[in-house]
């Protein structure tokens, strides 16, 4: 293990967190608040670890996979433990568990709060809480990559522990260039959305920190009905971005450089897309009583539809209100999740595709025992690495399911509570359904639940075995 | 600059990284297997794609209508020759292709025009030149060539009793009078770049720059032979020993090959009348010593099979003085085989991506950069350049003490007007000089890459 190394990523990480809190901190000033004061302290601190991790010089720049894997989620963990500090020096939250989860929840872009009123926090905090979506939909490692010269050698273990999907591709031969590529796409996007949203009639701050939390796929709002007082526009809007912000981000890049035939192409887009429509209009037919004509009725589905599927979690209804057809397709939705290589969680349209794909093989198979076939995925031949990868992935992501509802059933809410509330942090989303719905909160559970979320929505961001194999004998071992 | 590398056997890898450790090019790489691909690229930055290089829709996965090189070293000649083909028809590159049968090889230069190939590459034929040069200057382990033959760069083992032993770099040129420069010193595993004040050390490998005259009165001076091999003995019989002693016979050594398979001597007898062509097993100690291995000048080991290539050298090395050529086509473990004494080791697939490195060098500097010629040198370890001047350089009508050089960044000599000579602080240089520079970094691109940067 190159511990050199990764100690070496986790300074200039801290370093990053540093400049990253001098927008909350400006946002504090233009306020005139207070809190400002606790982000120069963080800013400080955040600066002066990472300038000392980083003066930590490597002896050998070599990578190999497992110190990839583990130097994101240590960065994970201690972008998170710092990201927390604003929130207890400024004075808006006393319990440390609480200030973590609300971090973890921000950086993961889950999106799930354990506050109850939004609207009396400081604006600089509410600012930083937004700006973590930004920061972490991406990825800090990725954004490294693009920015420093961090290592000479390959960082392709590092974008590989921090993307989502089952198997990550470059877009061109050089990692930094493929990072510099995505983090563009992904800046442009938010900049059209944050001034569409200006158009539309929204004050600065809430546009900025709205399309900060459409982008990561986030979800924390800053009024306390979430999206639910906005204009039709507004709302509107903001389904599209979710939508885009879900799609698989090289689909943008093959549109950049004119390959238009490659996206229409793409299973995982066409599937994506179908899903949206075929959920929007059941739900729509089904819960049509509940709203007044037809305009609203498509209006609010389908921004519930895009806001669960894209695991961004914002609200402009109370859909625990909704009948129960429509809330479990909303659970359904909530599993899937977005496009592989989206800024959105959840269990990834194509690793569904190709897992029921699987099955249909397994059913021939029977049929015909000798019968050779191969799962295809875009006329492409899906190798066995990465249908293994999926299984086990999906298997060790039902086992942490029923572990951590196992766990948070010891606070006695009620089984859809518990089921949702892991849902709804393992895929990162942010609201379940009853006490954890949209107008309820996880400030309810114990502490130790509060914990076991944190952790899942670490797990669920970073796809399960970075986070699993900090906990490996394996790892550690030399 | 795009370039797609075709096969990713150990020549492919090899390519992938030297041609990697340069920011500005991307390298895609193709494969047949899927785990390769996955291995090469987790090893490189470089993008990986796993399907067939004959096929039009892998190549343009690869982005064949933008790469500006194409180098196919698959396993098959046909492959690289398709492959080369079709890259030709599908994107506007130069292509280059790995061809070894000898009678694909007589046809080269068919091949050449009609195929549109920039560059075919034997490897058996280019290990062979590399042996025959070496055969010829017996006394150096490796010769590498600039400013068209001018200068040198020549890499020996410092004998038990030289006069070299114990005595410091500086002291060379007083206590001597030769004019050379020492450029690189391998101790074990570490290589340097020697200051005045290193002191060499007896089994030392030396480089040092020269020209050829000086390098010959160099080795007179310190004892060491510097005639050609009169005749050499040469155990296997297959392509590399056929150009290996086509090549030697042409100046007048005597060739003597020792080959198991009747087939193959009947063969060779038809190809190379003048050898004499012995239908025996080479790893037969008895019969090398009757074939008169003791009083032979050289000993090539050129069978199929690295390990007995080994074992030939190691008890050829206890039976004769003479010079000692080992081929080893794929055993990795360098330190452990530079420890043995093999004599000069040749790596037939180093040296066909070592000429490859160098051309596509060559088109580089077409496009931004002014390397004549590359060549890698210390084990792999350092980069001899050759540079041409220019006349708008930062570098010229300024004495060298006042450039600020980077580190581990020699100007080894100066190619002025037909003579040779290793710069000092004082020295300038001017415009149409040619400039060898050594350098324990990779990438330099132009001969302002020598200096520290901010301070051009």
């Amino acid at each position: 293990m190159n511990y050199r190394m990764i100690l070496n990523i986790l300074g200039w990480v801290l370093k990053f967190e540093a400049a990253a809190m001098l927008l909350p901190f400006v946002c504090s000033l233009i306020y005139m608040e207070t809190a400002a004061l606790s982000f120069v302290i963080c800013i400080l601190l955040c600066f002066l670890c990472g300038f000392f991790l980083a003066r930590i010089k490597p002896k050998s720049k070599i990578m190999y996979s497992k110190d990839g894997f583990t130097a994101v989620a240590l960065s994970w963990i201690v972008i998170s433990i710092f990201g927390a500090l604003p929130f207890i020096i400024s004075g808006s939250m006393s319990n440390f568990a609480d200030a973590l989860f609300e971090t973890v929840s921000g950086f993961t872009t889950t999106g799930a709060s354990i506050l109850s009123d939004v609207e009396s926090f400081p604006k600089g905090v509410v600012f930083w809480r937004s700006f973590t979506h930004w920061i972490g939909g991406m990825g800090v490692v990725v954004f490294l990559v693009a920015v420093l010269p961090l290592s000479g050698g390959n960082n392709l273990y590092l974008l590989k522990a921090e993307s989502p999907g089952p198997s990550v591709s470059k877009l061109v031969p050089k990692v930094r260039a493929t990072a510099k590529i995505l983090y563009s796409i992904y800046s442009v996007m938010t900049l059209i959305e944050i001034v569409i949203l200006l158009i539309g009639g929204m004050d600065i701050f809430e546009a900025i920190t709205i399309s900060f939390g459409t982008a990561g796929t986030g979800g924390f709002a800053v009024r306390n009905s979430s999206m639910a007082d906005y204009s039709s526009f507004i709302q509107n809007t903001v389904t599209i971005f979710m939508i885009l912000f879900g799609v698989n981000f090289s689909l943008y890049y093959l549109v950049l450089v004119r390959k238009f035939k490659e996206v229409l192409r793409s299973e995982e887009f066409r599937t994506y897309i179908l899903i949206i429509i075929v959920s929007t209009t059941l739900i729509c037919i089904n819960s049509y009583h509940l709203f007044d004509g037809p305009g609203s009725a498509v209006k609010h589905s389908a921004f519930q539809v895009a806001s669960i599927m894209t695991t961004t979690g914002y609200a402009t209804d109370d859909f625990n209100r909704w009948p129960v057809f429509s809330k479990t397709i909303l659970v359904i939705l909530m599993l899937i999740g977005a496009c592989a290589g989206s800024t959105g969680g959840g269990i990834k349209v194509s690793r569904i595709i190709i897992a029921l794909k699987t099955v249909a093989k397994e059913l021939i198979l029977t049929a015909h025992p000798k019968s050779t076939r191969k799962i295809t995925m875009d006329k492409r031949i899906v190798e066995h690495e990465t249908i293994r990868s999926i299984n086990v992935f999906i298997m060790a992501y039902a086992v942490i399911f029923v572990a951590s509802t196992l766990i948070i059933s010891i606070d006695n809410f009620d089984f859809t509570t518990n089921f949702t509330a892991v849902a709804a942090t393992i895929n990162n989303i942010g609201p379940g359904l009853n006490a954890v719905g949209p107008t309820g909160n996880f400030g309810g559970f114990s502490n130790i639940s509060k914990i076991v979320l944190t952790f899942d929505m670490l797990i669920g961001r970073l796809e399960i075995f970075p986070i699993l194999m900090l906990f490996s004998p394996y790892t550690w071992r030399k | 600059m795009n370039i797609i590398i075709a096969g990713c056997g150990k020549v492919g890898q090899k390519l992938a990284k030297q041609l990697n450790s340069d920011e500005h090019q991307d390298i895609t790489v193709i494969d047949l297997k899927y785990n390769i691909v996955q291995q090469i690229v987790g090893r490189n930055d470089i993008m990986g794609i796993a399907g067939s290089c004959t096929n039009l829709d892998t190549l343009l996965e690869a982005g064949i209508q933008n790469a500006d090189i194409l180098i196919a070293v698959t396993g098959s000649d046909e492959v690289n020759i398709i492959t080369c083909l079709i890259a030709k028809k599908a994107g506007n590159c130069q292509t280059i292709a790995r061809v070894r049968k000898p009678e694909y090889n007589k046809n080269l230069y068919v091949f050449k025009e009609d195929l549109g190939l920039a560059m075919v590459i034997n490897p058996e034929h280019a290990a062979a030149n590399e042996m025959a040069r070496i055969l010829r200057f017996p006394s150096a382990i490796q010769i590498d060539t600039f400013a068209k033959g001018h200068i040198e760069i020549l890499k020996f083992k410092i004998p038990d009793s030289c006069i070299l032993k114990d005595m410091a770099v500086a002291d060379i040129r007083t206590k001597l009078g030769c004019d050379v420069l020492i450029c690189g010193v391998e101790r074990k595993d570490d290589a340097f770049i020697p200051g005045g004040d290193f002191v060499l050390k007896e089994n030392d490998f030396v480089s040092f720059v020269a020209s050829p005259k000086n390098s010959a009165h160099f080795f007179k001076k310190i004892g060491i032979k510097t005639n050609s091999v009169k005749d050499t003995i040469i155990v296997g019989g297959g392509d590399t020993a056929y150009y290996l002693a086509k090549n030697l016979m042409q100046t007048g050594i005597q060739v003597k090959i020792i080959e198991q398979n009747e087939k193959r001597c009947d063969e060779l007898c038809r190809l190379l009348p003048k050898a004499s062509i012995i239908n025996a097993d080479g790893t037969d100690d008895q019969l090398l010593m009757e074939e008169g291995l003791e009083n032979a000048q050289s000993f090539v080991a050129l069978t199929n099979i690295d390990e007995e290539n080994i074992m030939l050298s190691l008890f050829a090395k206890s039976k004769m003085p003479g010079k000692i050529i080992t081929k080893i086509n794929r055993i990795a473990y360098d330190n452990v085989i530079n420890n043995l004494d093999l004599g000069t080791i040749i790596y037939p697939k180093n040296i066909t991506a070592e000429y490859i490195v160098n051309f596509v060098r060559a088109k580089i500097n077409s496009i931004g950069s002014n390397i004549e010629t590359m060549h890698i040198i210390l084990n792999g370890k350092a980069e001899a350049l050759e540079f041409k001047i220019t006349k708008n350089s930062p570098i010229i009508n300024r004495p060298l003490e006042e450039l600020p050089i980077k580190e581990n960044v020699l100007i080894a000599c100066i190619y002025r007007n037909g003579t040779v000579f290793s710069p000092r602080g004082q020295d300038v240089i001017l415009p149409m000089d040619t400039v060898i520079i050594i350098t324990l970094k990779s990438g330099l691109n132009d001969i302002e890459d020598i200096l520290e940067q901010g301070k051009k």
